[in-house]
């Protein structure tokens, strides 16, 4: 943020300071929410916000916590402004941190306009529902969960799955087109290992999509306030990207959990009545007025599409981070520990990943004809076999019936030839329905009731092959 | 006038504001955000912020408009579509583009258009408080009712016909000597309820088109309904299909803090479907009410209430109202955030202790009356709210308090979901207490229904006895005629509670094709039995013809359903048979 040179006001009276809180006197023409600088005796300088501001006192809560503060040479300074972020066609290809500042070495960028970084809610009544199918390559997404443009689909994991690997698989193979000309990536990397940021960033450098991309990072050890302005300035670069340069935009943030912490942490240290397991009651909010401004705009060519990655704690998906984000986003990708465990790559667990967006972006003209059909009846065999499959555990799979145990081995297909694929392998769309195909052919043939008569005779392999 | 004192997020005081009244609606600082007095201590008002505060510095003015947090009442309602403040969302959108600006005005009226007014008393005539004065075509499926306004009377003096915008005039009514112009349009505060004549039972089916609710769970005229869900279970999706098919006169979609996409989804989808009866466009019995998750957090009050008080409005005509309401766990939350920013004393989970009372407020508003004034006329409100569990946790504070409060209860399945079964909704939790209410219409449609119904979910009730055993032993260790039970089972949970939202035919289910579907299914079950019994086996029955046929009946066209489900019931009697001389 480089409009900091004009401080307006300064306070100098501080009354309190406690915890991570300061409260000063009143300081005139200071703006709620702003953020300000808090100056300590030895000239060294905190950040705070302006978090509670009235005509008897001002209430600054300093990130980082009020250590060396003391009551009478230390000064709050304000510039009478919330937080903007500088945008320009020049950020594609830049670093920054989660300030807004370059981190690349490169200069200053030159603003064509300063963006506040919370952005205004779209009108609904403007909003073009989401329709157009993003193929990402992988099987599990393309086929069952189906990605559109404008949609906000997260991908839940848990501590040591491969969320990172599949995010840099989507990256890849669904951005780097070539054809597609005006598309942007927006990578903001929240409060994760320098390690994992680099490794998006070499990622990205490799696929030549860097120069693609704007990334705003703050790893681990930079400051926990940077984690709540992250996501926000990500999301402002592509708002401007999206609606004032016309563009595509992905928009990856990595990892969501570390900013409901921050979040969190904040809260309790403003004193703040606590909900479930502490986290804020406003959680739901703060994190739709983020979320939501994906979407596409009537009247607009871009788009912003988010695909947020978290860890849900302990695997846990009724923990109450991936349980508010799955009330926000239009469905969840879901990742598998058994599948994991089994050695399936990508282990996505298909029954608890959905797509709420998908209907509207499968089928003629879009990606196949009997896509729905296939996508209904895949789901039914599969939940049929995964049902025998618990059941066996206890009875042996020797007291099920014929049929039962095609549906069984069906199971173990569908995994092995559908969900498992290459980290480098990239499948069109016809393929994986294709593949889908070939392992209804196993299954009696009246079984397949979810699929209509016609896309039977033409795309089950016993009747294609003739033709 | 008297200006910012202090801001903490939606919370702001003002000071100098003596001579407010609670519950007044002020314009804070210079961009003239919305805000609502919630309190008033000495100078000092306590106010709650509808738009974003951020940005706000002490000082900055804050004026009284000396009016209460009101809905405009007229034609030019259905098919808008308003903010939780009853902004229209498509006058922003033209005025300050595809974002919203806070502080951005927009009437919920057009005051230029112009209504035509058919008038239905003379002058000389008495009227009163509800009496119907005139008509207005509103759209092709509402004629709109334009009523004396409430606390109004006397005779006749004046009355036009013609074009007239909702400010002009159309009538003159005197009383003691004083003379008072009646316009098409009237205001009424949200939060009061609009007075009737005389409270009634409901009663009549409100048919959905979806099979659970209207043949296993009815919901009648003027009831109120909960639908709560994990996410992903599709409380939206059920109340979409809801708002589209509910044979009602008037319905009324309020999306309180949930997706904007959907919203989009929801807003397009209605400007295309078609109603199913009159061939009309769906968007001509609707009115919407948008405030997505992103939208300011207070304002998800008011759009409930702003919306309740539209479908009173309507009922007070004589209509049938529906208003669907998702998701009343985002205002909870609202209410909450309030409270703590008051410093009140938190009951469960945060949650405000007044929360129950609230959320009686709103759906005690349901309900089906005798309407003020004449002609004699009876309408109805019938409520359906989503709620949102955290962790689809039925014990937490929003669904308990709703379930107290409700009598006919959808409550969705995570299992069921993630299997795909939709709608969600669960057969072994879910319940009615419409079902007396609505005997009599259903006995005209389908006789021997509560029969029918009964035995199906007594089928349901044992699968799901069986269904421990069959984890412990597999199925093939269990009797023949187990077996065949939860073939039957399966059958009703796939044949006929599965209903596809997005198929053409099957998204909209008539009453008597619902109870033919399921009579099909238990006459299926009769003749099997009597197959069992002499001798022939499960394989046999599993096997036959029959059963694939009845797994397609969902698709038959609702017209041609009962020709149809004859040859179905001819070729069962032929096909399924016992065994002549078996063992019996």
């Amino acid at each position: 943020m480089n409009i900091s040179s004009l401080y307006v006001k300064e306070g100098r009276a501080i009354n309190k300071a406690k915890g991570a809180l300061i409260i000063a006197e009143s300081i005139p023409g200071i703006k709620f929410n702003e953020i300000v600088d808090v100056q300590l005796s030895s000239g060294e300088i905190k950040t705070g916000q302006a978090i509670d501001i009235s005509e008897e006192a001002t209430i600054i809560q300093v990130f980082g916590g009020v250590s060396e503060v003391d009551l009478i040479g230390s000064k709050v300074r304000c510039k009478g402004e919330t937080l903007k972020l500088p945008v320009s066609i020049d950020i594609l290809g830049r670093i920054f941190n989660g300030m807004g500042e370059p981190i690349d070495g490169a200069p200053l960028i030159i603003p064509e306009d300063y963006l506040d970084i919370n952005g205004r809610p779209i009108n609904p009544a403007s909003r073009q529902p989401p329709a157009e199918f993003i193929e990402t390559g992988i099987s599990a997404i393309d086929g069952l969960n189906a990605l559109v443009r404008g949609q906000k689909l997260p991908i839940f994991s848990g501590s040591g799955l491969p969320h990172n690997r599949i995010a840099a698989q989507i990256i890849r193979q669904a951005i780097v087109k070539g054809k597609e000309e005006k598309f942007a990536l927006v990578f903001g990397a929240i409060g994760i290992s320098y390690d994992d940021a680099s490794f998006f960033i070499r990622n990205l450098e490799r696929t030549g999509a860097l120069e693609k991309t704007v990334a705003f990072i703050n790893t681990a050890s930079d400051p926990v306030i940077e984690r709540i302005s992250t996501p926000r300035l990500a999301l402002t670069a592509a708002a401007y990207l999206a609606w004032k340069q016309d563009m595509h935009v992905l928009v990856v943030l990595t990892d969501m959990t570390n900013y409901c912490e921050a979040l969190r942490e904040l809260s309790s240290m403003r004193e703040e009545i606590p909900s479930r397991r502490g986290y804020p009651g406003y959680m739901y909010t703060d994190l739709a007025t983020m979320y939501e401004r994906a979407g596409r705009i009537f009247g607009k060519e871009g788009s912003v599409t988010i695909m947020p990655i978290l860890t849900m704690p302990d695997d846990d998906i009724t923990h109450p981070i991936p349980d508010l984000t799955g009330y926000i986003t239009e469905g969840q990708i879901v990742l598998s520990r058994t599948l994991e465990r089994k050695g399936i790559y990508p282990p996505i667990d298909v029954f608890l990943s959905l797509s709420r967006m998908m209907k509207e972006g499968i089928g003629p003209g879009k990606t196949r004809e009997d896509h729905n059909n296939v996508f209904m009846q895949s789901y039914a065999a599969y939940s049929e076999g995964c049902y025998l499959r618990e059941i066996s555990t206890i009875i042996g799979a020797e007291a099920l019936g014929e049929r039962d145990k095609i549906y069984l081995a069906n199971a173990d297909e569908f995994e092995k030839k559908f969900i498992s694929q290459g980290e480098f392998e990239k499948r069109k769309v016809e393929d994986t329905l294709d593949i889908a195909w070939r392992l209804f052919s196993a299954l009696p043939e009246e079984d397949l009731k979810l699929i209509s008569e016609k896309f039977i005779k033409r795309y089950l392999p016993k009747y294609s092959r003739k033709t | 006038m008297g200006k910012i004192w202090r801001i903490s997020g939606p919370l702001v005081i003002a000071d100098d504001m003596k001579g407010s009244q609670v519950y007044e609606i002020v314009e804070i600082g210079d961009e003239g955000l919305v805000g609502e007095i919630i309190g008033l201590e000495g100078n000092k008002a306590i106010i709650q912020a509808h738009e974003d505060t951020l940005g706000l510095k002490t000082g900055e003015v804050v004026r009284g408009t000396g009016r209460i947090l009101s809905a405009e009442l007229g034609p030019g309602l259905v098919g808008s579509i308003y903010d939780g403040l009853q902004k229209s969302l498509l006058t922003l959108a033209e005025n300050t583009g595809s974002f919203i600006k806070r502080g951005a005005k927009a009437l919920a009226l057009s005051r230029d258009k112009k209504w035509q007014f058919t008038p239905k008393v003379k002058v000389g005539d008495a009227v009163s408080e509800g009496d119907i004065i005139g008509t207005v075509p509103e759209t092709n499926l509402i004629e709109h009712r334009i009523m004396v306004p409430v606390g109004t009377k006397g005779i006749v003096k004046e009355i036009r016909t013609g074009d007239y915008t909702v400010e002009e005039p159309i009538a003159r009514v005197e009383h003691d000597g004083e003379v008072k112009e009646l316009t098409l349009m009237q205001e009424w505060p949200v939060r009061k309820p609009r007075p009737y004549k005389q409270r009634l039972d409901p009663s009549g089916l409100l048919t959905t088109g979806m099979r659970i609710l209207d043949y296993m769970f009815p919901l009648a005229l003027g009831g109120k309904a909960s639908i709560p869900g994990g996410f992903g279970t599709g409380k939206t999706v059920a109340l979409q299909q809801l708002a589209r098919w509910a044979q009602t006169h008037l319905n009324i979609y309020v999306g309180c803090g949930e997706r904007g996409n959907e919203m989009a989804d929801v807003l397009y989808s209605f400007r295309k479907l078609k109603e199913p009866n009159t061939g009309r466009l769906l968007q001509e019995k609707e009115i919407f009410i948008a405030n997505t998750s992103n939208m300011p957090v207070v304002a998800r009050e008011a759009s409930i209430f702003v919306g309740i008080t539209m479908a009173e409005y309507f009922r007070d005509m004589g209509y049938d109202v529906l208003l669907v309401a998702d998701s009343t766990s985002r205002w909870a939350e609202a209410m909450r955030e309030m409270g703590g920013r008051l410093e009140e004393m938190p009951g469960e989970e945060g949650f405000p202790s007044y929360l129950g009372s609230r959320l009686s407020s709103f759906y005690e508003r349901a309900g089906m009356v005798e309407c003020l004034g004449s002609p004699e006329r009876k309408g109805s409100v019938t409520v359906a709210g989503a709620v949102s569990p955290p962790g689809a946790d039925f014990s937490e504070p929003v669904t308990q308090n709703t379930i107290r409060i409700i009598d006919a209860l959808y409550a969705l399945d995570v299992s069921l979901a993630n299997k795909r079964h939709f709608p969600a909704i669960s057969w072994l939790t879910s319940y009615s207490l419409y079902v007396d209410a609505v005997k009599d219409w259903w006995e005209k449609v389908d006789p021997g229904w509560d029969n029918t119904r009964a035995t199906a979910l007594r089928i349901l009730q044992q699968e799901a006895e069986l269904e421990e055993i069959v984890r412990l032993v597999g199925p093939e260790a269990l009797p023949e005629d187990d077996k065949l039970l939860l073939l039957t089972a399966r059958m009703i949970r796939e044949d006929f509670l599965q209903q596809s939202a997005y198929h053409e035919v099957d998204t909209y289910c008539v009453p008597a094709k619902a109870g033919l579907m399921l009579k099909t299914i238990i006459k299926f079950y009769e003749l099997a039995q009597d197959m069992l019994s002499s001798g022939a086996g499960i394989e046999e029955v599993r096997s036959s013809p029959i059963v694939y046929r009845i797994s397609r009946m969902k698709e038959i066209p609702n017209d041609t359903f009962e020709q149809k489900a004859k040859e179905l019931w001819s070729e069962m009697e032929k096909g399924l048979v016992a065994r002549k001389g078996g063992i019996s």
